[in-house]
């Protein structure tokens, strides 16, 4: 139990901020018509690319070859990711305000 | 204390830091009004471009001035720069390309692809912090690896393996380069992984550090892998748009992990609100198609040829092209219920020269779209405005329905579940109480279909055997194609 607690203290900060995220992330997109939910998952996608930022990290104090390459290979994927999934939800939404204005 | 002193001061790594918090908060901001502007129709565009640009403003700022403290208490900044710069150059261009290049109708495999690579990007970051890691316990002679940075990097290589690895399948399948393995053998040999995932996790947790002992941390990575197949392997293709947002969400979760050990605000908050949204809306997916979650997962449509009901004497009846140009052509009314086979087919431009045409001679065309019609939901009117279909015309399934009454023809394009009665009058029908665009309502029905084959629930269609309905077969875009040359003629 003390094992519990000790645990909830050392990392409370990040805890809290874990529960009011997934509280957030629900209350966020809960009203969401079906005509979005391609653009939204891959929106959503795009935003978990936030993990390069570790990735940059790691390559940040990488030292040896191995970790070098590595990282490397971690920040492509990572841009990929993030890159790709901002672009292709643009290129989605692009169609539905081009049609709209055009009205 | 001299002017120059103050100022050399102020740039101490605590306000390098500072500086870096904050652009985190504001990242953090931008994620979640992004996200909030990306559920509505109108703010949608602009809700991307906040996030893109909280994405960028993170990026940027982690470079510039994340530091590192050191075991002999010095803080270090990035080093490497070049190569990341290297990296960030080389992944952007590749990514703009691939997500400029790729056609409408291939977007879900392109998301799917996307996420594979934010889960192997999340795994790699673990492989490489463990070794770190147990290096500096070993050297503490610890007696076990357990706490929370312990955990958060098993399971950021854990969940971010499983997501890469069942990206990828999903890719492949939704690209139709992968089959379906329909083998109830394949779902125990799936629990069997998971259970030896798990077993590993806790192994690792609780063994006691040595140094440069990594073994088990690739066996942990390759069990993720293995569990990442064989979890997306049996579900069938169809039910990838689920699954596909079921693994966006574990990457939110494996990126969460990587902000939970690095005490990164900006993974945190952006990876735990990917992860929750997400599962949300897998499961308003699943409502939309009327499944639950865990049928999706475990039970996967079809096969049953349960509800079909009695086969009798039924015959369809064909009708001819010019006969289908003269119906269309003298009707007031036309609802046009595409599915996917259009998309397969890539028939939606000719779809809207059709609306034009008739048009033109006063017949009033408009869409009847299911939520889930295409691959994903919302796919379909992603491809229809695409053809340039103005956004008025296109209807969603409770408008459709009630005009269906005083709607003349119905034209169903490569559609078959969704346009089914069973699931209003058939209880013992697997699709039983999905909703569905009810056609047969309308005074009269085109179903175009490649051939009398089954939809994906694998189950029979009686629509195409009502007397008020009319067959016309071949490929979505030849046929039309020939009805749009038939019209023109009269």
């Amino acid at each position: 139990m003390t094992e519990v607690l000790k645990f909830f203290m050392e990392y409370r900060e990040a805890i809290f901020i874990i529960i009011l995220s997934i509280f957030l992330g629900i209350e966020v997109i809960s009203h969401v018509p079906s005509v979005l939910h391609t653009p939204l998952m891959s929106g959503a996608n795009a935003i978990h690319g936030v993990v390069i930022i570790g990735a940059i990290i790691v390559m940040g104090h990488a030292h040896n070859v191995l970790s070098m390459i590595l990282g490397f290979i971690a920040v492509i994927l990572g841009t990929l990711n993030v890159v790709g999934g901002f672009v292709v939800t643009n290129r989605m939404l692009e169609m539905f305000s081009k049609k709209k204005k055009q009205k | 204390m001299g002017t120059l002193e103050t100022l050399t001061r102020t740039f101490e790594f605590s306000d390098y830091i500072s500086v870096l918090e904050i652009s985190y908060i504001l990242a953090s901001i931008l994620f979640i009004l992004g996200l909030k502007k990306l559920s509505h129709p109108d703010t949608a565009r602009n809700g991307n471009l906040w996030a893109a640009g909280g994405m960028g403003l993170a990026i940027l700022f982690t470079i510039l001035f994340h530091k590192t403290k050191l075991e002999d208490g010095t803080y270090q900044g990035i080093q490497n720069i070049g190569w990341i710069v290297a990296a960030l150059l080389i992944g952007s261009i590749v990514g703009w390309m691939a997500a400029m290049k790729v056609k409408m109708t291939a977007m879900p495999q392109m998301v799917s692809l996307f996420n594979g690579m934010g889960g192997a990007c999340a795994a790699l970051i673990s492989l490489m912090e463990f070794p770190k890691m147990q290096n500096m316990l070993a050297a503490s002679h610890a007696s076990s690896m357990i706490s929370g940075e312990a955990l958060a990097i098993l399971l950021g290589l854990g969940i971010g393996g499983v997501s890469f690895a069942g990206s990828m399948i999903a890719f492949g399948k939704l690209d139709e380069r992968i089959g379906d393995i329909k083998s109830p053998i394949l779902r125990y040999i799936n629990l069997f992984f998971l259970f030896l995932l798990l077993a590993m996790v806790v192994l690792i947790m609780t063994m006691t550090p040595q140094k440069d002992n990594n073994l088990m941390i690739y066996i942990l990575g390759l069990l993720a892998l293995l569990y990442g197949v064989t979890f997306v392997m049996p579900i069938g293709g169809a039910d990838m748009p689920v699954v596909i947002s079921l693994l966006n969400s574990f990457t939110g979760v494996a990126a969460a992990m990587g902000g939970f050990l690095y005490s990164n605000q900006a993974m945190l908050t952006g990876g735990i609100l990917v992860g929750s949204s997400g599962t949300i809306l897998t499961i308003l997916m699943c409502k939309a198609m009327n499944r639950s979650l865990l049928n999706v997962i475990i039970g996967g449509f079809g096969g049953s040829a349960a509800g079909a009901g009695d086969q009798g004497d039924k015959t369809v009846k064909e009708i001819s092209l010019s006969d289908a140009a003269v119906l269309l052509s003298y009707s007031q009314k036309v609802l046009v219920v595409p599915g996917y086979g259009l998309a397969v087919a890539q028939a939606q431009h000719l779809c809207h020269e059709i609306e034009n045409l008739l048009g033109s001679k006063g017949v009033e065309v408009k869409y009847g779209i299911h939520p889930v019609a295409g691959r994903m939901p919302g796919h379909m009117n992603v491809l229809l405005a695409e053809a340039d279909v103005a956004y008025e015309k296109l209807l969603e399934m409770e408008e459709a329905n009630n005009e269906m009454n005083n709607t003349d023809v119905v034209i169903v394009i490569g559609a078959n579940d969704v346009v089914n009665p069973a699931a209003e009058d058939d209880p013992s029908s697997p699709i039983a109480g999905m909703p569905v665009i009810k056609v047969w309502e309308a005074k009269n029905t085109i179903v175009m279909k490649r051939s009398m084959a089954k939809g994906y629930a694998a189950i029979e269609n009686n629509l195409f055997f009502l007397p008020k309905t009319r067959m016309l077969f071949g490929d979505a875009k030849s046929t039309l194609q020939k009805l749009i040359a038939e019209i023109k003629n009269l």
